[in-house]
């Protein structure tokens, strides 16, 4: 770890300067897909993060609970400056969000909810489940491998969906399951 | 204040369902915020639900709206810490030590396991959502063509959303929904 190495990389930003940056992304991430105003904005604007690192904390943020936008905003606060920098990152890119939902809760409460609101959000709720299943279709292709998979999906979905099965327990036992049928095989170690 | 504790509680527990994303969360959310606590109805969950799809940032900061409504200002406050908070400390605290994790023979078992059961639980959160917005042969329409357009091309999703709200509106206008 010489200081004469090159190329070095960047020093850490100061909290402030991590907090605008999020706070930006949380603002101008319109339109879904934080992912990719993420990428642009760490690595390919500040270059606070490289590819590599980018799809590792990607994929701790994909497997753990909790959305994408602020795991990603935990991780990599983190690795810059510390559990500061997990927070001030976090706040930054739920402010703007949080803000303009509060609103929308309050408007709705004082009258926002007259005919002509309700056509409008209905028309956006028809439009939000084809979001919806893109998102679906864009998630399956990624996990689903094998036949079985699509199996645990099925039966999952019939389980919570038509069945009303209570989410923690179709979660814990196609969890299982679906686990123990991906279980570590003797013949896979090398 | 009892309602602050029950907010707390509902989007704790909410919180630690979002394997793969926000909408794995919503069948449950529905179960305990409309027909447990009677906090809202279906349309003004699926409202919210919507309407957060086109805020900027993370993409249930619907869970503000409800806790507005519930409990104003500080509604909103607990509904956001609670819904964060446990999540984002467990990824706090696994990111340290994901390094360690890396070679665990059980990692990648559990990475497509909980995987697929992820996408089971969002195909669930879909079906329950579909059931409350299409409603007319219209609206299943809207729907179509939204996927297709966001299937298909890589058009802003935000821009057919608000589409979507204004042909809701002409479909009001000529009363045909």
């Amino acid at each position: 770890m010489s200081v004469a190495e090159a190329p070095s990389p960047p020093a850490p930003p100061s909290l402030g300067k991590l907090f605008w940056v999020f706070l930006v992304m949380g603002a101008t991430s319109l339109g879904g897909g934080v992912v990719a105003y993420l990428r642009t904005g760490l690595v390919v604007r500040q270059r606070w993060l490289d590819d590599l690192s980018f799809v590792e904390l990607l994929s701790i943020s994909q497997t753990l609970p909790g959305l994408n936008a602020t795991n990603m905003s935990i991780l990599v606060g983190d690795r810059l400056r510390g559990g500061m920098g997990a927070l001030v990152a976090t706040l930054g890119m739920c402010l703007p969000g949080a803000s303009l939902m509060i609103a929308a809760g309050f408007l709705y409460g004082a009258g926002g909810d007259g005919p002509w609101s309700k056509a409008f959000l209905h028309g956006i709720a028809a439009g939000a489940v084809g979001l919806v299943v893109v998102v679906l279709v864009q998630l399956g292709a990624k996990t689903l491998k094998t036949a079985a998979d699509y199996v645990f999906v099925a039966a999952t979905a019939v389980a919570v969906a038509f069945f009303k099965v209570p989410v923690p327990y179709a979660l814990i036992v196609a969890g299982i399951i679906a686990i123990w049928w991906h279980r570590p095989r003797d013949k896979d170690v090398p | 204040m009892k309602q602050l504790w029950d907010l707390a509680g509902v989007f704790a527990y909410l919180s630690l369902l979002t394997v793969g994303g926000g909408m794995a969360a919503f069948p449950e959310m529905k179960e305990l915020t409309v027909d447990t606590y009677h906090w809202l109805t279906f349309p003004e969950l699926l409202h919210f639900y919507s309407l957060g799809q086109l805020a900027p940032g993370p993409n249930m900061m619907m869970v503000a709206s409800i806790g507005a409504v519930v409990g104003h200002i500080p509604g909103a406050l607990v509904a956001l810490v609670a819904f964060f908070l446990p999540t984002g400390l467990l990824t706090f605290f696994v990111g340290r030590l994901w390094s360690h994790l890396a070679t665990w023979r059980w990692r990648p078992a559990i990475q497509s396991g909980l995987g697929s059961v992820a996408v089971g639980l969002v195909l669930a959160g879909a079906i329950i959502m579909g059931r409350g917005a299409i409603t007319e042969i219209f609206f299943g329409v809207i729907a179509l063509v939204v996927f297709l357009l966001l299937w298909r091309t890589k058009i802003n999703p935000a821009y057919p959303i608000v589409a979507s709200g204004l042909i809701g509106m002409a479909l009001h206008y000529f009363n045909i929904a």
